[in-house]
């Protein structure tokens, strides 16, 4: 269609989360026509990410400084670690802006499907943190999902010894949720976690 | 071709991006794969969680391809079983065991009415690990590998039966046990009898069955007991310990 370059590209586009192949065509297709303004920025920042970006020692996140800018920012709470599945839990959360303390990305739930057994979990790096002992709580903020609710029991079991607060995210209504259209798992969780209403 | 019918979802595996593979039991057509689509999304996954009682229908257009598979939730046992260790644990072991263990296709009635049990009634704890262990052996039984409890394999007597041969699979008597009790499984009591059992009891039934699952049902098909199973097991083991302590 247009030489092996172009065919490459599109074929690497693809492999894209949320791009499939004919998304990916019209995606080169705009890069390739607008070379100085869109291709060649795009290109200088991917290589730049590729060099400069790493997984931070302490937490797990993705940043170009080790540590990375949430574990190396003095004005946050270090008493707090929020525990999370992936990068993109994390920045979901720095994005809504509610937790002000530290974050630990585990790196997947323990799921037999997926074939990630304990060993592959970021583990060590989070029971280091808590045993240095400036750690209060820790709040397990992984999905609701069985996978998620397992992996939160077998977390607790591990971090409870250690003498540590663990918390849980609440499970139940969406703001902006109407009663009707939740499915039965959510009412049933909404309902149990029902509190006190001043 | 389609049918539709009550199922239980055993486990759904990602398909692309928002799709998911899913496996469900049905009274009638046994394990039953199909594609689900949208069955990672946002809406949908709810109901493709493991333990979920649903109301699903395929579709193919011939019998034996993986057709298309939707279902409406009619029971959120995963989510009512997710604050619950335990009831957790019961719930990924009876589904991944299910999963493994049966023949996809084939009717297994009573092991669908003993699972549909099983889930729908989690909230009891621990007093429905007795049943779980019971359904195992009931497994066993639908797939050929019957344990046999009605008799002592060497005296015939059928009086005080507390062993198991791990290699026959048939009850050993207390008195006839001897030298060989220490190879020997222990038979709870609550595989020979409608009873509740004590942690200890759940720990003994749990490796009895678990052995002979490992060997005979996953071991003849070259795959390990699934993890989801091994750790019921480590958390039951848990359990007696610390009521022993």
């Amino acid at each position: 269609m247009g030489g092996p370059e172009v065919e490459r590209l599109i074929a690497l586009l693809a492999k894209l989360p949320g791009l499939g192949p004919r998304s990916a065509r019209r995606a080169a297709l705009r890069l390739l026509q607008h070379p100085e303004s869109k291709l060649a920025p795009l290109a200088a920042a991917m290589a730049e990410a590729a060099r400069a970006v790493r997984v931070c020692s302490q937490c797990g996140n993705l940043d170009s400084a080790d540590p990375c800018s949430v574990c190396g920012d003095t004005h946050r709470d270090r008493t707090m670690i929020c525990v999370v599945e992936g990068v993109g839990d994390l920045w979901a959360l720095e994005r809504s802006g509610v937790h002000r303390g530290l974050y630990h990305v585990l790196g997947g739930t323990l799921s037999a499907l997926a074939g990630t057994g304990p060993d592959d979990l970021n583990l060590a790096p989070l029971l280091a943190r808590v045993r240095d002992g400036e750690v209060t709580e820790v709040i397990l903020a992984l999905g609701a999902t069985v996978d998620g609710a397992t992996t939160a029991h077998w977390l607790t079991d591990r971090l409870r010894p250690l003498g540590v607060a663990i918390s849980r995210v609440g499970h139940g209504m969406p703001i902006g949720g109407a009663l009707e259209v939740l499915d039965d798992g959510t009412l049933a969780a909404a309902l149990r976690a029902r509190r006190p209403f001043q | 071709m389609d049918w539709d019918a009550p199922a239980i979802v055993l486990d759904a595996r990602p398909f692309g991006e928002a799709d998911a593979v899913a496996t469900v039991m049905t009274q009638a057509h046994g394990t039953h794969r199909g594609l689900a689509r949208g069955g990672l999304s946002r809406g949908k996954a709810a109901v493709w969680q493991p333990g979920n009682i649903v109301q699903a229908r395929w579709v193919g257009r011939l019998s034996d391809q993986l057709g298309a598979i939707s279902a409406e939730l009619v029971h959120p046992a995963a989510a009512l079983a997710m604050d619950d260790p335990l009831a957790l644990a019961m719930l990924r072991a009876a589904c991944a065991v299910a999963e493994g263990a049966l023949p996809e296709r084939e009717p297994h009635l009573r092991l669908f009415g003993g699972l549909l049990h099983l889930l729908a009634h989690l909230a009891q704890g621990h007093s429905l690990l007795a049943d779980q262990i019971r359904w195992e052996a009931a497994v066993l039984a639908d797939l050929g590998y019957g344990l046999d409890f009605s008799a002592c394999a060497v005296t015939g007597s059928n009086a005080r039966l507390a062993f198991v041969s791990p290699r026959t699979g048939r009850a050993v008597s207390d008195e006839a046990a001897g030298e060989w009790r220490a190879r020997l499984l222990p038979l709870p009591v609550l595989l020979l009898h409608d009873e509740t059992g004590s942690p200890a009891d759940w720990r003994d039934g749990l490796r009895l069955t678990g052995h002979f699952l490992a060997r005979d049902a996953f071991g003849h098909h070259h795959r390990p007991l699934p993890p989801a199973r091994l750790a019921l097991y480590d958390r039951v083991a848990a359990l007696a310990e610390s009521e022993t302590a």
